[in-house]
């Protein structure tokens, strides 16, 4: 019955159709989460002051950072859902290997994460008066790549921390520090290519995301049967 | 098939099972010891009635410093269905916990289907169908979505489902939500979805709780058809009524160790009362 990657494939697919399906239903994680992003843009909007300059300066930075908090919500929430209805077990118990698990949580993180990024950034371009460069194209592939990197740590240690009272509490003291490569390179990339990347930097920021992108992906796709042992 | 009996002839670092509470009826067994495990995993799908489809050997687990098994041997054959008696914390859950893979054993060994859990565990989920206290259902799908979602994860037929839906009397409530059933609806949806796969091995904690005299029956009568298939029932009880008549076996643990078995007939059984 456990039927090789074809039939991991179908599960992961049917968990993320079941988490995305639930989400679309109940809408509180989605409504939440939209809504501490936009507040920490609005934030940043007023801390920053009248100066159109420095606020388009500091725009990456904060569209990334409200990423990343409003992040935490939703991977938290991904593995709660499993928590409420004792379903977890139930979800470790089907036949078939665990990274199946981690695969469908990967995808509906992944479509969430990206529809929040959606709405973040058109918040971000509208409050903080940035211009759309030129080569957006190239701009939409960082965003892939961080968000990319964001959802696969993030639902590796939200996978972590659901086992702990305190989730949380751990998820972002786990999260954050591990975060910090994928994010830098995120918001870098994103800065050069904004300001018309007259140092050719972006592509730098881009290739180390990359490898970040790689090397978490494949490291947390290997340990994710260790962490949701019960 | 061999009576249950307890092992605790091993003993690890900070394991003592005759510690506590000093010694309880214990059989001996020099050939085993945890400290040399000979647990040979049997890749052979065992079959016949003799060959023990559960086997536990001196099966022990602590939650901290605290034992909670204490070394419990213990057997099935195809087609047996074995109640598992106890108090509250007396272990029933913790073994099967162990037997379906949620959790690993800290000393002994145990082998489901032929496969050992802790080694091979994909192997033994593959042929163990497991019912736990809390139904694991989605709350925002409905009673088809989740049992469709379980056929995907089990890799069965979702066709199956309508007749399935029919058979627990939930055709009615196929398409609402699972968050405005009741905790016997919810009870009987998660029987349901156990009728999606064929397991050689059913593993059920406490399958009666929730569910009222019709749910009761309709549980006693699955078990036994799954009986007659060949399919070998642990039923974690915390009385024996509810699963009269149905029962091969009881075996009664207390305080982690097996404490008596006992072989009932028919005839034996307590009959069940219904109060209509």
């Amino acid at each position: 019955m456990t039927g090789g990657l074809s039939h991991d494939w179908r599960r992961a697919r049917a968990i993320a159709w079941k988490d995305l399906t639930s989400e679309r239903r109940s809408k509180a994680g989605f409504n939440s989460v939209v809504a501490l992003a936009v507040t920490i843009l609005v934030m940043f909007g007023f801390a920053l002051g009248p100066d159109a300059q420095a606020i388009r300066d500091a725009a990456p930075g904060a569209i990334w950072l409200a990423v990343l908090f409003a992040g935490v919500l939703a991977f938290n929430r991904s593995y709660q859902v499993e928590l409420d209805g004792g379903a977890l077990e139930q979800l470790i118990l089907y036949p078939g290997s665990r990274r199946a698990i981690f695969a469908g949580k990967l995808l509906a993180n992944f479509a969430f994460v990206s529809l929040m990024l959606v709405v973040v950034v058109a918040v971000g371009v509208i409050l903080f008066q940035v211009h759309i460069p030129a080569a957006w194209p190239a701009l939409l592939g960082i965003l892939f790549l961080g968000a990319v990197g964001l959802v696969t740590l993030g639902t590796f240690y939200a996978a972590m921390a659901s086992r702990s009272r305190a989730r949380e509490v751990l998820l972002p003291l786990l999260l954050f520090p591990m975060l910090v490569p994928v994010l830098l390179a995120a918001m870098e990339a994103t800065k050069g290519l904004l300001g018309g990347d007259a140092m050719g930097d972006a592509g730098n920021w881009a290739r180390l995301l990359i490898a970040f992108d790689v090397v978490f992906f494949v490291a947390t796709f290997l340990a994710f049967e260790s962490v949701i042992e019960v | 098939m061999g009576e249950a009996h307890l092992i605790a002839s091993g003993r690890r670092p900070g394991y003592d099972p005759g510690a506590k509470d000093g010694p309880v009826h214990v059989r001996q067994n020099p050939t085993f010891s945890f400290a040399k495990r000979r647990i040979n995993t049997v890749h052979a799908i065992a079959s016949s009635a003799q060959t023990p489809v559960i086997d536990a050997r001196g099966v022990a687990r602590r939650f901290g410093a605290s034992w909670v098994l204490r070394g419990v041997t213990l057997q099935a054959s195809a087609g047996e269905t074995v109640g598992l008696l106890g108090v509250n914390g007396s272990g029933k859950s913790t073994l099967l916990r162990i037997l379906s893979t949620l959790i690993k054993p800290h000393a002994g060994s145990a082998t489901v289907c032929g496969y050992d859990v802790a080694r091979d565990p994909e192997e033994v989920r593959s042929c163990v169908g497991y019912l736990g206290h809390t139904p694991g259902l989605y709350d925002d799908l409905t009673a088809r979505e989740n049992l469709q979602f379980a056929a995907a994860m089990f890799g069965t037929d979702a066709r199956e489902i309508d007749r399935i839906l029919e058979r627990v009397t939930l055709s009615g409530a196929a398409d609402q939500r699972v968050r405005g059933f009741s905790s016997g609806m919810q009870r009987r949806l998660a029987i349901a979805r156990l009728m999606l796969v064929r397991p050689r091995v059913l593993l059920l904690d406490e399958p009666y709780s929730n569910l009222d005299t019709a749910g009761i029956a309709l549980m006693n009568s699955l078990i036994s058809e799954w009986a007659k298939s060949g399919v070998a029932s642990l039923v974690v009880l915390h009385e024996l009524a509810p699963a009269a008549g149905i029962l091969d076996r009881t075996v009664t643990i207390v305080e982690g160790r097996i404490a008596s078995e006992e072989n009932l007939s028919a005839a034996q059984a307590p009959s069940l009362v219904v109060i209509r």
